[in-house]
């Protein structure tokens, strides 16, 4: 097992690795002078030079790739072209209210879906799987920008019990923005449901007709116990790998959810970063994204094995 | 044992089991009525199609959604069971009845360690507590004869080996001492030597346990072995019951006589005479006809067979289902026919010709490597699949190659046919050197070259039409035009006994042995010089077993071909064979001629695979050789024989030190041995079951 993990936090490096090399490569063909963006276009040749003897681009490409890494995994980030503020503490947190989103949105995706899953699955074919499909399957096509607002004109507008609006401030607590938390994790839920339940359904549909649950029941094991502990654990393998990929879209793909609510979270930022041309934030997110997705991939694979003792002992 | 005597353990009365298929209801098991007594083990016989696995889940009551009982009762120790419902049913199962699945690699939970797997059984039903269960495991799996039972319960199934997986669940039905045990064909998956064990290990714990039980299995010779009493079922109809001597001595059934018929038996090989196959098929469950169910396949059918045929009882404990039942008892009717066999023209071809010649052929694959090795720099582990084979073969010749799993037999058939790459040792078809890999070798060596599959199902293109399948081959190999191919796929199919109808229908319309034969039709297609036939009729039923081996017989007559014809089974491959190899673990311990193979001196792991066999013969004494272990890991090196480790006639260390010698007897018979041969010879009694008309 250790071998296993060792390797596959070998790849990981590895990943990171050449994604940086990809995402520092991609920066050098794009067009346009970054001295010119900064100071704009009517400064002279020497303020330009300047400006590139500051910024580290007058020396060979690979040294400007290593220093942008070593600076990268020093933490420092530079400065943001467009908000002139250092882009560390910046990105980190947004990544911090991406988390907590990301967090919420599972703990209530999770339970509810397995548990929808595995009634569907369990009574294939009858009223309640066709409702659970359909209900699915109606909601999934809802686009968030339709769900969100809906959500906030019952609960914001009519019921008054949540706020509208979820731009919870850069120093606020986990508890002081949780109420600001709720509606924008039920519209992500409700993409999650999804998935997760038919995922689920499809994996017990699939477990129920092996033969070892033929060997439990035989044994007299009452029905829940064979559910339960023999099924659901084979069920759930492929359900576990993907909510924990997931995790890897919920941190930096949110951008029309963040809109929606005004969440100050990492999707609205590479948006911000994108339509402001401002590279070395662009960067940043863009690094960020990815280590999230790779972690959560080594997640969901060492999930894996520690569920599924074959993987586990060769 | 008197049936009847003592009160039943389970009364099945006129038990009719019915499948939903859309819009109406099928019968699969109609009018059945068994009873059991403690101490006794019924078994219930019967081909695909029969109804016994049917019957088996109904008298447990777990059927299926679309399936229900539509009459009769079941009585389990006086208790009607046809009456309960799912959860009550649940205080029966594991209790009261055992069940021993088929196939344990999946009848297991993979995730769940296996030791577990028994233990909640016996906590839910004996309410032990947690250390009393474990405590209780370990007994279980000390019952089994499993030894080191604590690293095993804390195994998981894929850690253990088959055997040793269907030895936990042997202990896991008899945990709570039930009171019936039920077998579902629990040693259909097995190895030969491994069936054996567990035989022997079921035959024991049912006499200790004294328990009754029901063993279903398609194998008589099993049945044979196990059972006190048989039922034979044929299209969800009870058509015998006897006491097993009883049936095997004087079966009162033409279907129980043609099962008999068409096993080849240990001893009997194509020369000596032709298998009986029983003409036709099952008819589909919605097909049958008026009366008697079997009569149109039936040789001794007559007007009356078309009337309903009642269950008559000739004799205490006998029950049988034909109207001609006085005169197969007097043998003034014979149901059983030995047909001629047909005469191989021996002296046709010249001694020179050579179809097939093996050299020293390797097949050795690389273990991966972790990083800790490969930075040890310690030497690559292989797996030697195949380790230095040489075989000769001559035209027209079958050469059986025999094996249990591991022994690399179809390791060695996909090296020949190029799927496979050889790591050393030379090939040659027809003298002409043969490349190792497939795409090196000209159309002119597929086209002699053909295989045939043991999986029926994967070898034909679910979407192509048996006629396009049979064109291809032809088309791309013989090189004939599409108009005239039809012509050629017609004869193609006559030769294989299908109707040219055959041609427009697909893969997933024919039976197994239909498409069995389309396999056949299209591997002669190219009319090749070898045909490799890796375990082609291992998972066919019995009957069509039969049918299939005449079959390839009769086109290999007519075509000339050598066969390569390989096969765990001895007795079917000492029926087909002129020649016949004994492999084990990549290398070839025996070459003898087919009607020497079962006469002694044999190599001893020969010697082992005769005695395993079940044979379908009650009276039959057999010499219980039992091999202890399991194979030795394929990474390890090996010295000397590579027998050795289980070897029941290991001489000590010059076996584990030093390669035998090839020893050859008189009749061109070779052992790879230390033993000289005639010490062999003196010590083996026969060492397989010598039926019991032909002693004396």
């Amino acid at each position: 097992m250790t071998q296993y993990v060792l390797r596959r936090l070998g790849f990981l490096l590895l990943t990171l690795l050449f994604t940086s090399l990809i995402i520092f490569a991609v920066t050098q063909f794009l067009p346009g002078d970054p001295c010119r963006v900064i100071l704009g276009r009517e400064v002279g040749e020497a303020a330009l030079e300047d400006c590139r003897e500051d910024l580290g681009l007058n020396v060979p490409v690979p040294i400007q790739y290593l220093n942008w890494l070593t600076k990268f995994v020093s933490s420092d980030w530079g400065t943001s072209f467009s908000t002139k503020t250092a882009i560390y503490p910046l990105v980190m947190n947004r990544l911090r209210n991406s988390l907590w989103l990301a967090a919420i949105s599972l703990v209530i995706a999770v339970p509810v879906s397995i548990l929808l899953g595995v009634i569907a699955g369990l009574n294939e074919n009858k009223l309640s799987d066709t409702l659970i499909n359909v209900t699915g399957l109606s909601v999934v096509g809802l686009p968030a920008f339709v769900t969100g607002v809906v959500l906030i004109q019952i609960f914001a507008f009519n019921l008054r019990i949540l706020p509208a609006n979820s731009s919870i401030p850069p120093e606020s607590t986990f508890s002081e923005a949780l109420p600001m938390l709720i509606l924008p994790a039920l519209t992500i839920t409700l993409i999650l449901l999804a998935y997760f339940t038919r995922l689920t359904r499809a994996g017990v549909i699939e477990e129920l007709k092996k033969p070892y649950v033929r060997t439990a029941d035989l044994k007299g094991l009452p029905r829940r116990v064979v559910i339960a502990k023999h099924v659901l654990r084979n069920a759930l393998l492929p359900t576990i790998t993907v909510i924990a990929i997931s995790f890897g879209w919920l941190i930096s793909g949110l951008v029309i959810v963040e809109n929606v609510f005004n969440y100050p979270g990492l999707g609205r930022l590479m948006v911000f970063a994108i339509d402001r041309r401002d590279l070395p934030l662009m960067q940043a997110v863009t690094m960020i994204t990815v280590v999230g997705f790779a972690l959560a991939n080594l997640v969901a694979d060492l999930m894996y094995a520690a569920l599924n003792p074959r993987i586990r002992f060769k | 044992m008197h049936p009847g005597s003592e009160i039943p353990i389970l009364n099945v009365e006129n038990l009719t089991v019915a499948y939903q298929h859309g819009e109406t209801w099928q019968n699969a098991v109609r009018d059945v009525s068994l009873r059991i007594s403690s101490g006794e083990t019924l078994g219930l016989v019967g081909e695909s199609g029969s109804g016994k696995t049917t019957l088996l889940y109904g008298i447990m009551r777990y059927l299926p959604a679309g399936g229900r009982l539509r009459g009769g009762t079941i009585e389990l120790a006086g208790q009607d069971l046809s009456a309960l419902s799912d959860a009550e049913m649940r205080h029966v199962w594991g209790k009261q009845i055992g069940m021993v699945p088929q196939n344990p690699q999946t009848s297991l939970n993979p995730t769940i360690q296996v030791g577990e797997q028994i233990a909640e059984t016996v906590r839910h039903h004996l309410s032990l507590d947690g250390p009393a269960a474990w405590r209780r495991v370990i007994e279980l799996l000390e019952m089994v004869h499993i030894n080191d039972p604590h690293r095993v319960s804390k195994s998981y199934p894929h850690q253990i080996s088959g055997g040793m997986q269907q030895r936990i669940l042997i202990a896991m039905a008899l945990s709570t001492e039930p009171i019936l045990l039920v077998l579902d064909e629990p040693t259909t998956n097995l190895d030969v030597t491994t069936q054996a064990e567990i035989l022997d290990l079921i035959g024991e714990q049912i006499q200790v346990h004294k328990t009754a039980a029901i063993y279903v299995t398609h194998n008589l010779g099993v049945a044979a072995n196990i059972c006190d009493r048989i039922a034979v079922m044929y299209a969800g109809e009870l058509v015998e019951e006897a006491p097993t001597s009883g049936l095997f001595e004087k079966p009162l059934h033409p279907y129980t006589q043609g099962l008999l018929d068409s096993v080849p038996r240990l001893g009997e090989t194509k020369s000596s005479l032709r298998l009986r196959a029983i003409e036709g098929q099952i008819p589909p469950i919605d097909e049958h006809p008026p009366g008697c169910v079997f009569a149109p396949r039936c040789p001794i059918a007559i007007e009356i067979c078309k009337q309903h045929t009642p269950l008559y009882v000739p004799d205490t404990g006998r029950r049988t289902r034909c109207h001609r039942w006085e005169e197969l008892m007097l043998e003034e009717v014979f149901a059983r026919q030995k047909p001629a066999p047909k005469i191989q023209q021996q002296d046709e071809f010249a001694e020179e010709d050579q179809t097939l010649k093996l050299e020293n052929i390797s097949v050795h694959f690389p273990v991966k490597r972790s990083l800790r090795e490969a930075l040890s720099r310690s030497p690559t582990k292989t797996v030697k699949a195949v380790d230095g084979v040489n075989m000769q073969m001559s035209k027209r010749e079958t050469l059986g190659l025999v094996g249990e799993s591991g022994s690399g037999k179809t390791t060695l058939a996909r090296a020949v046919m190029g799927l496979v790459e050889k790591t050393g040792g030379k090939m040659e078809l027809l003298g002409i050197s043969l490349p190792s890999r497939l795409s090196e070798r000209h159309l002119d060596t597929l086209r002699s070259l053909q295989m045939v599959f043991q999986d029926s199902d994967g070898a034909l293109n679910p979407y192509l039409s048996i006629g396009e399948s049979l064109r291809r081959p032809l088309i791309s190999l013989v090189g004939i035009n599409r108009a005239q191919a039809d012509a050629e796929v017609d004869k193609l199919l006559n030769a294989v006994h299908l109707r040219s109808s055959f041609a427009q229908r697909l893969p997933g319309q024919l039976s197994g042995g239909e498409k069995q034969r389309v396999a056949i039709a299209r591997a002669f297609a190219s009319n090749p010089d070898l045909l490799i036939c890796d375990e082609p009729v291992s998972s066919l039923d019995v009957s069509v077993q039969a049918s299939i081996l005449n079959l390839l017989n009769d086109l290999q007559l007519e075509n000339h071909s050598s066969l390569l014809f390989i096969s765990h089974d001895l007795a079917v491959v000492g029926y087909l064979a002129d020649f016949i190899f004994v492999m084990y673990l990549g290398q070839i311990m025996q070459e003898a001629q087919a009607v020497d193979l079962f006469d002694s001196p044999y190599h001893p792991y020969t010697e082992a695979l005769l005695s395993a066999i079940p044979v379908a013969d009650p009276q039959a004494l057999q010499d219980f050789i039992r091999l202890e272990d399991a194979l030795p890991n394929p990474t390890d090196e090996l010295t000397g024989c590579p027998y050795h480790t289980r070897c029941q006639r290991t001489l000590g260390n010059i076996c584990e030190q030093e390669t035998p010698p090839w020893q050859e007897d008189e009749n061109g018979k070779r052992i790879y041995c230390h033993i000289p041969l005639e010490e062999l010879r003196a010590a083996q009694k026969r060492a397989f079951a010598q039926p019991r008309s032909e002693r004396e």
